[in-house]
């Protein structure tokens, strides 16, 4: 028995050293994430509604479905600047018109769930993104971050950061007007 | 000129490794003394040669020599002097020459101090030690030389990374190489009572001076490492659970184990095989660190550049030293008798618990630092393990080690009794709950596990004090005798009472700033309030001040408590224009109480005007943090200073029962 446990050092050393040779690979890096998808298709996920929260959850095929651009928001309740974003969204929303999303980013539901109650809910649809697996997939490089999706599905813009300065306001605003003027015409 | 001699001085330090890996080892296994006794000259020798060829590197440095392409990478005229020495470790090249100084250090310590230990047990770990500096002299000369010169050199340097130009920085990494590295002659000592095949109590001995003086600068190092993120990073916070930051902690988590293991291995001759393994994977885990930071493997703030041949080269390094050692350790571990006998309730069960728990938590830090590599290995997916990870499965392990920590030094050898111990500790137990009680009817935010927590952080600190004040008689003798007796204990002795003591004060710190935490992001201008923890803070403006490789944004603002006005901060956005890159310089004031932290950073967009984004910060107690790691040093430093770990060998009364192995 002594025999096979002094053994057993050796062996978890062996088999995290294969990991390592594996990790060494030239080809990977840690560090990449998906391109960002602007005028690429909205990449492919799917996540269930926040528990709790009485919006459904959102997957790929809801964005299409809207049939008019959509802004899909990433925010999380830890995150601080989602708070001061929050009320300029919530505002833009209702006098802009078009329909928002969130995506829930790696978040405690019942946080998300107090969060909103406390500051209202501007979502129509709601992704649960507790692994943070719909994030990498977005290619987000943090919280809070937003894309425009058209009416066919298409990122058109992306903002980092919280959606707050009149800037930021303007740009958003502009991308919108371009997304409608280019649904309507074709 | 100087560069080329410190490269001669490297490949010269290599020759002499070579001599040392070979010539005293086959003198030990002879018996020939001049053979063995060789490996104190070459360990010199070394010293001399990487001594050399890193004053070369840093003299480069300083008299801004462009033409060698590390300066000209890493350094700037214009930058300060401090900083032009600094710069010297803040390279990879640089730092790996660091890294093999200070194992060279170590080499010529056990050469000139190491009197006491036998001529052969001190020739074999020499030579071991000459293997691992071979391997990182070769590495250096082969992959990443320092001295590399460069045609036509550039009229100016690069600059340093500006977040690493900080006096934090300049100290830290020293230190913790020393730490680091300095388990290097810890894992030399075991290899080397392998080949011999003989572990003793004189052997615990010889080696825990070496293991306390590398955790004393590990745990120095880690401490002005958070210090230095907290205070310069800007980030609002001291530790992260970074990577880097793990493969750091990891060594200091195994290194404590180590430090308590090899007492009992000394008092009682157990747990020598775990003792052995401990020193192996000690060192194994401060390899494991080189690797990630210069590898690539793992996304981190601290990496290097990257260079795939490094990796591969420094993967076999580790396969040889690590797979090597571990294989050796499997052939002779179970022909390692036991010691004697103990009862579970027994110093030596108190230890083999705080063993068990320290090697669980590191296991589970290395387990969290890896699983992002593992995952991508096996399904593809990145993920990424963050503080929730650690906060869940971490500090519940470290809780019950507070638990048995406050009963620990009471144990007595062989068998304790229970009932007494419990007699005498009740009052602290009961202490600690109305503390944690009174203090949950206080605090209502935060989560259960903080008070629990802050409870056990002050029944480690009752109990530490109980236990120090039975050995005098505090308050039971006359004052006088309490004094003498307090001359009379041994140093080490109060190192333990210090140290377990300073561990208590930092659960203080980590509870305070990490569950009571109070923080606000926003908007401001001049003229934006904002209120936290009883502060009122107004951002009254914010000008242009020139430094001198920057260019900074300094905010001024007004702090008032109860109308009354308290201070002003004066947080800093730097901007340098070579290096291309801005740094946050927080403002901070600094109360037992917490600390009141203010950063601003870009103005929220280009033509918003004099729109920043400003980050308030109260963090209660995280003062303590830095205290208790000043006492946690210092009570190495008291058990260092011990004069018993200087003389020889302990002699005993009487030679141990044996028994059936306890191991």
């Amino acid at each position: 028995m002594q025999r096979v446990l002094v053994m057993l050092p050796v062996a978890v050393v062996i088999v995290i050293g294969g990991f390592f040779l594996w990790g060494l690979n030239p080809d990977r890096d840690p560090n990449a994430i998906p391109s960002a998808l602007v005028s690429h298709p909205a990449p492919a996920f799917e996540l269930d509604a926040v528990d709790g929260v009485d919006v459904p959850g959102l997957k790929t095929a809801d964005l299409a479905a809207a049939g008019e651009p959509v802004l899909v928001n990433v925010f999380a309740s830890w995150c601080v600047p989602c708070r001061a974003e929050h009320k300029v969204l919530t505002r833009l929303a209702a006098s802009e018109g078009f329909p928002l999303f969130g995506i829930n980013y790696k978040d405690k539901p019942e946080a998300a769930r107090d969060w909103l109650n406390e500051l209202g809910n501007p979502y129509q649809r709601i992704g649960s993104d507790l692994s943070g697996r719909a994030g990498i997939e977005w290619g987000i490089s943090g919280v809070p971050e937003s894309f425009l999706v058209n009416a066919e599905g298409t990122v058109v813009w992306r903002y980092v950061g919280p959606i707050a300065s009149a800037q930021a306001q303007d740009e958003l605003r502009d991308a919108l007007a371009a997304a409608r003027a280019a649904g309507a015409g074709s | 000129m100087i560069p080329e001699l410190g490269q001669f001085a490297l490949a010269l330090a290599m020759a002499i490794a070579l001599v040392q890996s070979v010539v005293p080892m086959i003198g030990a296994a002879r018996g020939n003394l001049v053979w063995m006794r060789s490996a104190q000259s070459t360990a010199l020798g070394q010293l001399l040669f990487v001594g050399v060829a890193f004053g070369a590197l840093m003299w480069a440095f300083v008299v801004s020599d462009f033409t060698v392409v590390n300066v000209a990478e890493n350094s700037n005229s214009l930058k300060p002097m401090l900083f032009k020495v600094a710069a010297t470790w803040g390279s990879h090249e640089g730092s790996l020459l660091l890294w093999t100084l200070i194992l060279t250090l170590f080499g010529a310590g056990v050469a000139m101090f190491g009197s006491n230990i036998p001529h052969a047990l001190r020739a074999r770990t020499l030579a071991v030690q000459a293997w691992i500096s071979l391997g990182f002299l070769s590495f250096m000369l082969f992959t990443s030389n320092p001295f590399l010169r460069i045609s036509p050199p550039p009229v100016d340097g690069n600059d340093l990374n500006p977040l690493l130009q900080d006096v934090g920085l300049a100290m830290h990494p020293p230190l913790l190489y020393i730490g680091y590295v300095g388990f290097s002659i810890v894992f030399s000592f075991a290899v080397a009572a392998l080949i011999e095949g003989r572990v003793d109590a004189a052997w615990a001995r010889w080696v825990r001076p070496w293991t306390l003086a590398a955790w004393v600068s590990l745990t120095a190092g880690l401490a002005l490492g958070s210090w230095w993120a907290y205070y310069e990073l800007g980030w609002g916070g001291w530790w992260f659970w970074d990577p880097v930051e793990n493969v750091a902690f990891m060594p200091w988590l195994l290194g404590t184990a180590l430090l308590h293991s090899a007492i009992v291995t000394e008092k009682r001759g157990a747990f020598k095989s775990w003792t052995i393994l401990l020193a192996i994977l000690t060192f194994s885990l401060s390899l494991l660190g080189t690797f990630i930071v210069r590898s690539g493997l793992l996304t981190s703030v601290h990496a290097f550049a990257v260079d795939p041949e490094r990796g591969i080269y420094i993967l076999a390094l580790l396969g040889v030293s690590i797979g090597g050692s571990l294989t050796l350790f499997a052939a002779r571990a179970p022909s390692m008798e036991g010691g004697g006998l103990f009862a579970p309730v027994s110093r030596e069960g108190g230890l083999l618990i705080n063993n068990l728990l320290l090697a669980t938590a590191c296991g589970t830090v290395l387990f969290g630092t890896l699983y992002p590599l593992f995952l991508e290995a096996v399904t593809g997916d990145k993920i990424s393990v963050g503080p929730p990870f650690f906060n869940a499965s971490f500090v519940p392990i470290m809780m019950p080690l507070l638990l048995v920590m406050g009963f620990g030094p009471f144990l007595t050898w062989k068998r304790a009794d229970l009932r007494g111990i419990s007699q005498r500790l009740w009052m602290v137990a009961a202490v600690a709950a109305v503390a944690a009680l009174v203090l949950w009817y206080l605090v209502t935010k935060g989560p259960v596990l903080a008070i629990l927590a802050f409870g056990l952080g002050i029944w480690l600190f009752l109990a530490t004090l109980q236990d120090w004040g039975a050995r005098i008689k505090l308050f039971r003798a006359p004052f006088s005798e309490s004094l003498r007796r307090a001359r009379n204990l041994p140093r080490a002795s109060h190192g333990m009472t210090m140290a377990h003591l300073g561990l208590a004060v930092c659960i203080f710190g980590f509870v305070g700033s990490s569950a009571w935490k109070e923080e606000i992001v926003t908007f401001a201008e001049p003229g934006t309030e904002v209120q936290i923890a009883g502060f009122d803070i107004r951002f009254a403006k914010v000008e242009s001040v020139p430094g001198p490789n920057y260019t900074a944004f300094r905010a001024t603002l007004v702090v008032n408590r109860a109308g009354a006005f308290v201070q002003n901060l004066y947080p800093e956005r730097r901007i340098y224009p070579v290096a291309q890159s801005t740094t946050t310089e927080s403002s901070i004031r600094h109360t037992l109480a917490g600390d009141l932290y203010a950063a601003i950073s870009e103005p929220a967009a280009e033509t918003a005007g004099d729109v920043w984004t400003l980050r308030v910060i109260y963090e209660p107690l995280v003062n303590f943090i830095w205290l208790g790691s000043f006492m946690l040093v210092l009570g190495g430093a008291l058990s260092l200073s011990d004069r018993r770990l200087r003389v020889g060998a302990p002699r005993r009364a009487k030679m141990p029962e044996m028994a059936q192995p306890a191991e």
